[in-house]
């Protein structure tokens, strides 16, 4: 099992267009991801809807886990796409 | 009200403004009304792909709408999609199934378990809900083998009747026969609202009965007033005919004003820079709220000088020489703001906030006043800063002396506080202006909690109790010829700004896309009908009759134009 702890770059949150970009970025990578936050999940990653109900904000860290082969680099590729402020035009 | 006239019309709350005459259409059918009560047959895996066959049927029409639609029609339509597509909606309902339920049941449940928790987490994520709600419509349409909802395209103008529109009924709404929108729920800041105006179709919401008017009925009806008019005489029709066929009466651009050239400044509230960066698109006169409060969630230091500094001053910049008006730190117990270290409350509406919190962390309030004197003399800004939550005279003064000792020269307070409305003349003594916030002034004055559902009537902003507290700092503040303003959700409703402007407020702050509403409602009123308006409103001993009376002298004002 393999894990990784980041912090939110979107100023918006992980909610509205960011929550959608980052589960379909989980889908891709091809193993099961999952995402929680503090006491809430951990949640599938692909699910948009899990995702949001992590309720979670600006700033907050998550931690990332998956396991099998290929995990350290999704897990990577993730983590970077999280800690970009995906809502920034 | 006699019966015969009860029957002819119906009053909701415009929130688009215009003015229509056309047939009335239904959307057709309306929404599943029982969603979960179908009965079902099959085995547990059975009932599962079928609810996975109609979730997918539900994203595929959603991506078949998406050519041809508008740019920003096509999020709202991809976002139904993927909510519909999401695996975690099926393993919900799976669970469900396992435990007994049918399809339709399964389903239902599902969406509702999510609907809480996404309900509980308020905000954007509670909006969500209505269109979680909307998948599960739609599903349940394709598993019952019903119709989908389609909005009517009959080749002629019509006025589209619904019990709700979802995002995706509304998104391709721009290019259809649609001249104007009747629903029976929603409110100024639903989504129909939003985009009834952004096209700008008359509408009106939290109409009882829309939809139940029957299909190829004709009405008038009025986007600024609410009123609905079933089967108008041939009179009546000729006389909207002619005012629309007349040149189009411009609506009202540039600074706010009564019809008679008393000035209302219409001002922006914003919480975050791409909030600004929006609001100064709009034809607004500049910010009346500028809550500062994102740049200190959810991190665990302290944001020092420097880094404030940058982020005020590219919001400056985005208003030029306009006012931008600050709120200070706004934050309680029940706010996570780690570096404050704020202690547990029973009651964190009634503890350390606000200005308060400056006598247990002073450094946070001079910080937040340096780096907003700092940007102020980057730019070209007409700076004013405000303290939330004052309630005493000494609380003012003591703010207005920290500020100015930053090079801060226009200081105010918010009044949020009953204690705070009631001294306003002490109040007004120490500051330049006065700005109010009606929802949290509501929630002090009724102790009704914002948060707890079912007290809505009480936070209702028409309760005349809270109107004189609102005339109570309107005159305090006319009295000695200082600004006092309105920021706060209520004075986004064209009829309540009017209001507003009777009892003595000089500005009104609110989301950016309903300042043209406010604008042209003020630019058809004299200030004197509004002083009426205002009296008459606080005469009323409900908020139902404050409305009803201010509604009607408005109209009046209409009708006479109309003779």
């Amino acid at each position: 099992m393999h894990e990784r702890r980041t912090t939110i770059g979107s100023r918006v949150g992980l909610h509205a267009r960011p929550a959608a970009t980052f589960a379909r970025a989980a889908a891709e990578a091809g193993i099961p991801v999952t995402i929680a936050a503090g006491d809430r999940g951990p949640v599938p990653a692909a699910s948009m809807l899990s995702v949001m109900t992590l309720g979670v904000e600006f700033g907050q860290e998550v931690v990332l886990a998956a396991e099998g082969p290929g995990a350290e680099e999704a897990l990577e590729a993730l983590v970077l796409l999280l800690e970009s402020d995906l809502d920034a035009h | 009200m006699p019966t015969d006239v009860a029957a002819r019309e119906l009053v909701g709350r415009g929130v688009s403004a215009g003015l229509v005459c056309a047939p009335v259409l239904r959307l057709v059918p309306t929404a599943a009304t029982h969603p979960g009560d179908g009965p079902d047959t099959g085995t547990p895996e059975e009932r599962l792909s079928r609810i996975v066959a109609a979730l997918d049927a539900v994203a595929h029409d959603m991506e078949a709408r998406v050519a041809g639609a508008p740019p920003a029609a096509v999020e709202v339509l991809q976002m139904t999609a993927e909510l519909a597509r999401d695996p975690a909606l099926a393993s919900a309902a799976e669970s469900h199934l396992r435990s007994g339920c049918s399809a339709e049941g399964a389903l239902d449940a599902a969406v509702e378990d999510f609907c809480a928790q996404l309900d509980a987490l308020g905000g954007y994520l509670a909006e969500r809900v209505s269109d979680l709600r909307d998948v599960r419509d739609r599903a349940t349409a394709h598993l019952r083998g019903d119709a989908q909802p389609v909005v009517p395209s009959p080749g002629y103008p019509y006025i589209l009747a619904a019990r709700d529109l979802s995002p995706a009924d509304t998104a391709t709404l721009g290019e259809s026969d649609v001249v104007g929108i009747l629903t029976e729920e929603g409110g100024p800041t639903s989504h129909t609202a939003i985009l009834a105006r952004s096209l700008g179709l008359p509408a009106v919401v939290a109409c009882d009965r829309a939809a139940a008017i029957p299909d190829g009925t004709v009405v008038v009806l009025d986007g600024s007033t609410g009123l609905v008019e079933l089967e108008p005489d041939e009179e009546r029709r000729e006389a909207v005919r002619r005012e629309l066929a007349a040149p189009a009466r411009p609506t009202a651009t540039g600074p706010g004003r009564t019809r008679d050239g008393h000035p209302v400044g219409l001002l922006a509230n914003i919480g975050t820079v791409a909030d600004a960066e929006r609001a100064a698109s709009y034809d607004g006169e500049g910010v009346g709220l500028f809550r500062t409060e994102f740049l200190f969630l959810n991190r665990a230091d302290r944001p020092d000088v420097a880094e404030q500094t940058a982020i005020y001053t590219r919001v400056f910049e985005l208003f030029g020489g306009r006012p931008v008006t600050v709120r200070t730190l706004d934050a309680g117990s029940d706010k996570p703001i780690a570096f404050l270290q704020l202690q547990p409350e029973e009651n964190p509406a009634l503890g350390v906030r606000g200005i308060r919190l400056a006598t247990t962390d002073r450094a946070h309030l001079v910080d937040q006043l340096t780096a907003l004197g700092h940007a102020q003399r980057a730019t070209a800004v007409r700076l004013k800063v405000m303290a939330p939550m004052v309630s005493t005279a000494e609380e003012a003064r003591d703010f207005v002396l920290t500020a100015r000792a930053a090079g801060l020269t226009e200081v105010g307070v918010m009044v949020e506080v009953p204690a705070a409305a009631l001294r306003a003349t002490d109040l007004l003594a120490e500051v330049d202006f006065v700005s109010i916030g009606t929802n949290d002034l509501s929630q002090y004055t009724f102790a009704a909690d914002r948060m707890v559902s079912g007290l809505g009537n009480l936070l209702d902003p028409w309760q005349p109790a809270l109107l004189d507290l609102v005339a109570t700092v309107g005159s305090a503040a006319q009295a000695v010829a200082k600004p006092v303003g309105v920021c706060g959700e209520a004075a986004a409703d064209p009829l309540f700004a009017a209001v507003l402007v009777g009892l003595g407020i000089t500005s009104l702050s609110m989301a950016a896309p309903a300042l043209q509403g406010v604008r042209d409602q003020l630019a058809v009123l004299p200030r004197s009908l509004c002083q009426e308006m205002a009296s008459a409103a606080r005469q009323a001993t409900s908020a139902g009759a404050a409305r009803e009376a201010a509604l009607g002298l408005a109209e009046s004002v209409r009708r006479l134009a109309d003779a």
